[in-house]
């Protein structure tokens, strides 16, 4: 179920959604990010992990736009994202985002949370928006919290209802910015089993996160991360089994225990 | 707030407390010495002529006095919250009719001049204020936006200004604008005038109460909000305002009530309001406190009108949310 008014031109299987090439970032004297290249093919499954502070977020959040970087390129659907840009909010609207804290909009119902992206900025009506909205909120498994303020969820059912909110939009490719780690840990597998579903419908995700075993089970490759450089990216098979850089070694090390 | 669900024993229950309130109040009433009023007189068949009974009188009167209030307390701490709240703002009240009761006021001359003073300086009064909260909450969701853009002359131009009329005194400005305009060749009159400053030194004030109500909602509102491709004023309109909008209001309700009485300071300017009709309706009779006292009461009634507005709305979105 395409959205009919898309606005990025659709991809075939072999052009990337998203691409970047030397990308170099700095926080004032702080270098974030150092020459990332990187390629993510449409239906693509990218888990990004490392330690903290290594430029997780910002790399992602450097993909819609939220953070701006210096140097280099990147493109989405084969826009580049730059300074200068007139479309920024049409490319952001194929491009959903999970926040670790949720950020729900806590003076609007579930529902509302739902349909005011489609109703506020895609032209869908009212009525249409709301079909929509609650198709989601099943697919999410929350129909039933649709009347309910956000500060009346759990922290699960907040972070599945903000992953409605962004499938509500029909994006192209969804970010995931560590969005079980505000989670209490009994409700991390609920969020977990909602991503999964997702990917086995083919979304194009790129998730932050060190829930390996997701990682284990959905990723096509993971990109290792420390100082802001990418030091690694493979197939988990390869990533946990055969890790090339003695960093990742003692990451996994730490990690896995 | 939170009110902890552990109950501790009241204060005015335990005996240590109440001796020692007594005392002190025992002690202030003494040191103020009533002994020459209508409470002497009452005591007149046990302590003889008031004027005349020297320490035992004054003691005796204090000490009559400390026993009502004390016991009064007593017994109003044995009620439910609101039925104490109710009695003592029904006691505080007949204690100021006492007060203004006690300047020998004339009713009927009241009662002659209060057709004037609410056709003519309550309207005005009204008139003034109102025209001026609606524009100063414009200039003040202007200030807001302008205050937080990132646009240099937005916000060199608002920040002075706020800058500016935070900064002078409201009376001045007054006069500023009343006298110095004509000189540049700009007629105003006196209610134009009263209006301006008003608006304008108030917008300065509420410029900030906005922007801070503004910068409270958290960073993740936005991001999110532009994540979704939403728009600058969109996301002000629909995300950022009916949040900021709970927290802006106490505030913003003060602000009302305090331009609501400094609209008297127009009186300086001959403006027929409340305030200026006080102090000339009693003149020629030298019946100042009749006049003075009734528009107390009207500004009184008024602010009371505005305090009850502001908590409807904060009820309504209290439940919202
Ligand atoms: N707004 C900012 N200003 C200055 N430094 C920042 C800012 N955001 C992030 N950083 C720094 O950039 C580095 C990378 O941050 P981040 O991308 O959040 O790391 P990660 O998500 O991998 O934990 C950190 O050292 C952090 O302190
Ligand atoms: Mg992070």
């Amino acid at each position: 179920m395409m959205d009919t008014k898309t606005n990025i031109p659709n991809n075939t299987e072999m052009t990337p959604v998203i691409s970047l090439k030397g990308v170099n970032k700095w926080y004032g004297d702080f270098q974030a990010l150092s020459n990332i290249d990187l390629e993510i093919k449409l239906k693509e499954k990218i888990v990004i992990c490392g330690p903290s502070g290594s430029g997780k977020s910002t790399l992602i959040r450097c993909l819609n736009r939220l953070e701006a970087h210096q140097e280099g390129t990147i493109h989405v659907s084969g826009i580049e994202l730059h300074e200068r840009m007139k479309d920024i909010d049409v490319v952001r609207q194929d491009i959903g985002m999970v926040f670790q804290s949720f950020n729900l909009f806590p003076h609007l119902t579930v529902l509302e949370n739902c349909m005011a992206g489609p109703n506020w900025v895609r032209g869908v009506d009212k009525s249409k928006a709301k079909e929509r909205a609650v198709a989601m909120l099943e697919q999410v498994k929350i129909p039933e919290q649709a009347d309910k303020y956000p500060d009346q969820l759990s922290g699960g059912q907040q972070q599945r209802v903000a992953i409605a909110r962004s499938l509500c939009m029909q994006p192209k490719v969804m970010l995931f910015d560590e969005p079980t780690s505000a989670l209490d840990p009994e409700m991390v597998s609920e969020v977990l089993e909602t991503m999964i579903e997702l990917a086995k419908s083919g979304m194009t995700m790129i998730c932050v996160t060190h829930e390996m075993g997701f990682a284990r089970q959905v990723a096509d490759r993971i990109v290792f991360m420390a100082e802001g450089e990418i030091v690694e990216q493979n197939s988990p098979k390869e990533f946990f089994n055969n890790p090339q850089h003695e960093r990742t070694k003692v990451f996994l090390d730490q990690i896995l225990e | 707030m939170f009110v902890d669900t552990v109950i501790e024993d009241k204060a005015l229950h335990k005996p240590v407390f109440l001796i020692g309130l007594s005392l002190t109040v025992l002690a202030i009433f003494f040191a103020l010495n009533f002994t020459n009023t209508l409470f002497g007189e009452f005591l007149r068949p046990v302590i003889g002529d008031p004027t005349e009974s020297g320490f035992f009188g004054r003691f005796a009167v204090s000490l009559v006095l400390t026993i009502i209030f004390v016991v009064n307390l007593f017994v109003i701490s044995f009620f439910k919250l609101k039925v104490q709240v109710a009695i003592v703002w029904v006691e505080l009240f007949l204690l100021f009719l006492a007060f203004a009761y006690s300047f020998d006021l004339k009713m009927s001359f009241i009662q002659s001049r209060i057709p004037l003073m609410i056709s003519r300086g309550l309207f005005t009064t009204i008139y003034i204020s109102a025209i001026s909260i609606v524009i100063a909450t414009v200039i003040a969701i202007i200030g807001a936006i302008a205050k937080l853009s990132n646009n240099g002359f937005a916000y060199a131009i608002s920040s002075f200004y706020t800058s500016l009329f935070r900064g002078l005194p409201l009376l001045l400005q007054l006069f500023l604008i009343y006298k110095g305009l004509p000189q540049l060749g700009f007629m105003v009159d006196a209610v134009p005038a009263a209006i301006t400053a008003l608006s304008l030194c108030y917008g300065a004030y509420m410029t900030e109460i906005f922007r801070a109500g503004i910068q409270s909602i958290p960073r993740g509102q936005w991001e999110a909000s532009r994540a979704l491709g939403f728009k600058f004023n969109l996301i002000l309109r629909k995300i950022i305002l009916p949040q900021a909008i709970p927290i802006i209001i106490p505030p913003t309700g003060n602000q009302f009530i305090a331009m609501l009485k400094d609209s008297s300071l127009a009186s300086v300017l001959g403006v027929w309001e409340l305030m200026y009709l006080a102090r000339t309706l009693g003149q020629r009779d030298f019946r100042h406190m009749e006049m003075l006292l009734t528009a107390a009461m009207i500004y009184w009634a008024l602010t009371i009108v505005l305090e009850v507005i502001q908590a409807r709305i904060e009820e309504k979105y209290k439940q919202k949310s």
